[in-house]
């Protein structure tokens, strides 16, 4: 069976500067990878990538979502076809309202689907039923998007967007940075929840922390803008005891 | 590390000035012209045509002979070629509207109906703007007005201006240039000579005005300005809301519209009019547009007057406008709401002036400046506390938004306060649309035209929030529509 997503020897220029230089990756439907690395490994930039942000050029290789070839698509085109971000710095809208905004993404994903739009009413009751599993206070849902919310707040919001708009791929970028455990806890919970045979996840850390909550499939180690190592979840307990320099030495 | 930041680049913007005007068709309909030039003879001429009394014909040549006198102001942050005042016509008419005197409704020409129409403005009393009453203003003439037997019921007199000086001569004479003077300004002075027509509005004591009152200006005419003159008066205790709407062909060339709007609020009275400026605003190479020169004023005459303006500005190649307040009753109101929408080459340069005299007044001045493309937007506004404005109290907040590394925004307050117990509060904040926001949205499947209407509505949101709810979702489509083709 093709692989959800597919990454074959991918080289990513930003601003004339490689980082990623010759990526494989590929990552089943239903599966959940993590892919590890110390700053600078080139982890955001293979998220940013992977969502078709502007400004990050593909030199070499090629990425296949569902079998397609997605290196030409737009951002919203490839939101549309079930890829989602979890962004490590949330961008504030200010004075554009929570829900709103969140229904004009899901109806823009329905009326790509062919399905019919919500209505606001249909759409509320969608939301306070999400809200109330991510254990998110409702006050936030109606505050314009992510102003005003504090680090944990917006990291919660992610998660929020990603359980209403329910992708088949979600890459979580270093959704654990500025966490406390509790606010983790609640990221890893919405997480697991949505785990399942028709969806995978791409899980971007620093560390190892947040493969406790949500146990990966598979663990990959970027280092130098390529997958160095890949194994299974016990792999990032190693990483943590020993360290990435380890990990580059037994490549190198 | 996070992201860097990246503002939109020179070519997306390229797509985003690349706007449709919707309203820019010519209505086909024979129209009498008075020749270009302004003389004596032709505010004569008009007011002849008006069948005005020898007052107002006197006080038009008083603002005549002031207006020669007076230099065009240079001092707001516009620019553009010297206008030529002898090439303007001061007077456009459709025939229709103006042979065999007025009309009911039933009878206006076809032709003008359709044109309403096609604005969404029906000239009728039903349907969907039921709650609102209509003054339809084309060219020179006030061609309709809806609900007037209604409103008169309640002795809510609302009429085109010509009407009201014809049959409510007592009350134009006794408030005509009391808060705007025919030798206010130079676009004043103009506009005192040779206004043709405009609403007239008068609430008597007590009565809250139970619909929305409007005018909807269109200019049609090639080579004529629109000097169109707004008298609103509530009295003691009494409530209104007025809205104003304004569209006008695309043409190469461009036209004037010098308008001048009083507003008068008594004891306890409460004014609130709403302005959506939708005037042809050029090409995206600058080519043709209105001028829009207005004058507008409140006074609050009386104890506890309110008087609000919210303004939507995204038409017009130049707007020249500062809706002020005079707060000379005490514990009296004002407020000013605006977003101005600059884009292509648009320019607008507008505020507002707040004049505290009585004691306990208050004022609050809310600005939202959008620009994109070449667009240059510039606040300038005056918060002035008199001796007597005993604990005043201001709060200014100017915002501006760019879009693009080619707009500009400015912010220009001037404070004057001769009074030491006054408390004024300014805020003011730039940002710029980043890469950062859009992609964010476009990461949910948002369109990028889409996100930025959304980005754009956001910011401008505590104004939009201030619009009577008909016209809210109108001015939140035309800041999308506006924009679209924002990002490529």
């Amino acid at each position: 069976m093709t692989p959800l997503l597919e990454i074959c020897g991918l080289h990513v220029e930003v601003e004339g500067r490689e980082i990623l230089r010759g990526l494989d990756l590929e990552i089943p439907l239903g599966e959940t990878h993590a892919v590890m690395g110390p700053n600078g490994s080139g982890k955001s930039t293979l998220a940013h990538v992977i969502a078709g942000r502007e400004g990050y050029e593909i030199t070499k290789g090629i990425i296949r979502y569902g079998g397609e070839d997605v290196s030409e698509l737009e951002p919203e085109e490839r939101a549309r076809k079930g890829v989602f971000l979890a962004f490590q710095y949330p961008v504030e809208i200010p004075g554009v309202n929570n829900t709103y905004f969140l229904k004009a993404a899901v109806n823009e994903i329905r009326k790509h689907r062919g399905q019919p739009e919500l209505d606001a009413v249909d759409f509320l009751s969608l939301m306070r039923d999400r809200v109330k599993l991510l254990d998110f206070d409702e006050d936030l849902i109606k505050r314009p998007v992510n102003e005003g919310f504090s680090g944990g707040e917006k990291k919660r919001n992610e998660i929020l967007q990603m359980t209403v708009l329910e992708p088949t791929l979600a890459v979580l970028d270093e959704t654990d940075s500025g966490l406390d455990i509790d606010a983790l806890r609640i990221v890893a919970e919405g997480v697991n929840r949505m785990r399942s045979p028709e969806r995978s996840f791409l899980v971007i850390t620093h560390y190892q922390r947040l493969l406790n909550h949500i146990v990966p499939d598979r663990v990959h180690v970027l280092q130098e803008g390529r997958i160095v190592e890949s194994g299974g979840s016990g792999l990032a307990l190693r990483l943590e005891a020993e360290g990435y320099g380890k990990a580059a030495a037994v490549t190198a | 590390m996070p992201e860097p930041q990246r503002t939109l680049g020179a070519a997306e913007v390229e797509q985003l000035v690349e706007r449709e005007y919707a309203y820019g068709f010519v209505t086909d309909i024979e129209t009498e012209v008075v020749p270009p030039g302004l003389s004596e003879d032709v505010i004569r001429l008009i007011s002849e045509k008006k069948e005005e009394p020898q007052w107002l014909l006197d006080w038009r040549l008083r603002a005549y002979e002031m207006w020669q006198g007076m230099t065009e102001p240079n001092w707001a942050k516009v620019s553009y070629p010297k206008i030529d005042y002898d090439a303007i016509s001061y007077y456009a008419a459709p025939k229709s509207a103006v042979e065999d005197g007025p009309k009911s409704l039933d009878d206006i020409d076809p032709e003008l109906r359709r044109t309403y129409e096609k604005l969404g403005i029906p000239l009728v009393e039903q349907q969907r703007l039921a709650g609102v009453a209509v003054d339809a203003v084309f060219d020179s003439v006030s061609v309709a007005t809806t609900f007037k037997e209604k409103l008169a019921e309640l002795g809510v007199i609302f009429c085109s201006f010509s009407e009201a000086v014809k049959e409510h001569p007592e009350l134009v004479r006794k408030y005509l240039g009391t808060v705007v003077p025919h030798t206010d300004n130079f676009f004043a002075s103009l506009n005192s000579a040779v206004f043709s027509d405009g609403s007239f509005v008068y609430v008597p004591k007590g009565v809250r005005c139970p619909m929305e009152l409007s005018t909807y200006f269109r200019i049609n005419a090639s080579e004529t300005g629109q000097f169109e003159r707004t008298l609103i008066i509530a009295d003691e205790g009494s409530y209104v809301s007025y809205l104003e709407g304004c569209t006008a062909p695309m043409r190469d060339e461009n036209q004037l519209h010098a308008a001048v709007v009083e507003l008068v609020a008594l004891e306890d009275a409460r004014i609130k009019y709403s302005t959506v400026q939708n005037w042809y605003p050029g090409d995206k190479n600058g080519v043709g547009g209105i001028y829009n020169f207005v004058t507008k004023r409140g006074k609050c005459a009386g104890a506890r007057s309110h008087i609000s303006w919210t303004q939507v500005e995204t038409g017009s190649a130049i707007t020249w406008k500062y809706p002020s307040c005079i707060l000379l009753g005490d514990d009296s109101i004002g407020e000013f709401y605006s977003v101005a929408l600059t884009a292509n080459r648009q320019q607008a340069d507008t505020g507002t002036k707040m004049i505290h005299i009585g004691q306990n007044t208050k004022s609050t001045i809310i600005s939202k400046g959008i620009s994109a493309g070449h667009g240059q937007n510039t606040y300038r506004g005056q918060v002035k506390v008199l001796p007597g404005a005993s604990n005043a109290r201001n709060f200014s907040q100017c915002d501006s938004l760019l879009i693009g590394p080619d707009s500009g925004a400015h912010t220009v307050p001037y404070i004057d306060v001769a009074n030491p117990e006054a408390q004024l509060e300014h805020e003011a904040s730039t940002s710029r649309i980043g890469e950062d926001q859009l992609f964010y949205c476009r990461q949910r499947g948002i369109d990028p035209e889409e996100a930025v209407s959304l980005i754009v509505n956001g910011f401008a949101r505590d104004v939009l929030s201030e619009l009577p709810m008909e016209f809210a979702v109108e001015a939140q489509k035309l800041l999308g529509v506006s924009l679209e083709g924002a990002v490529g």
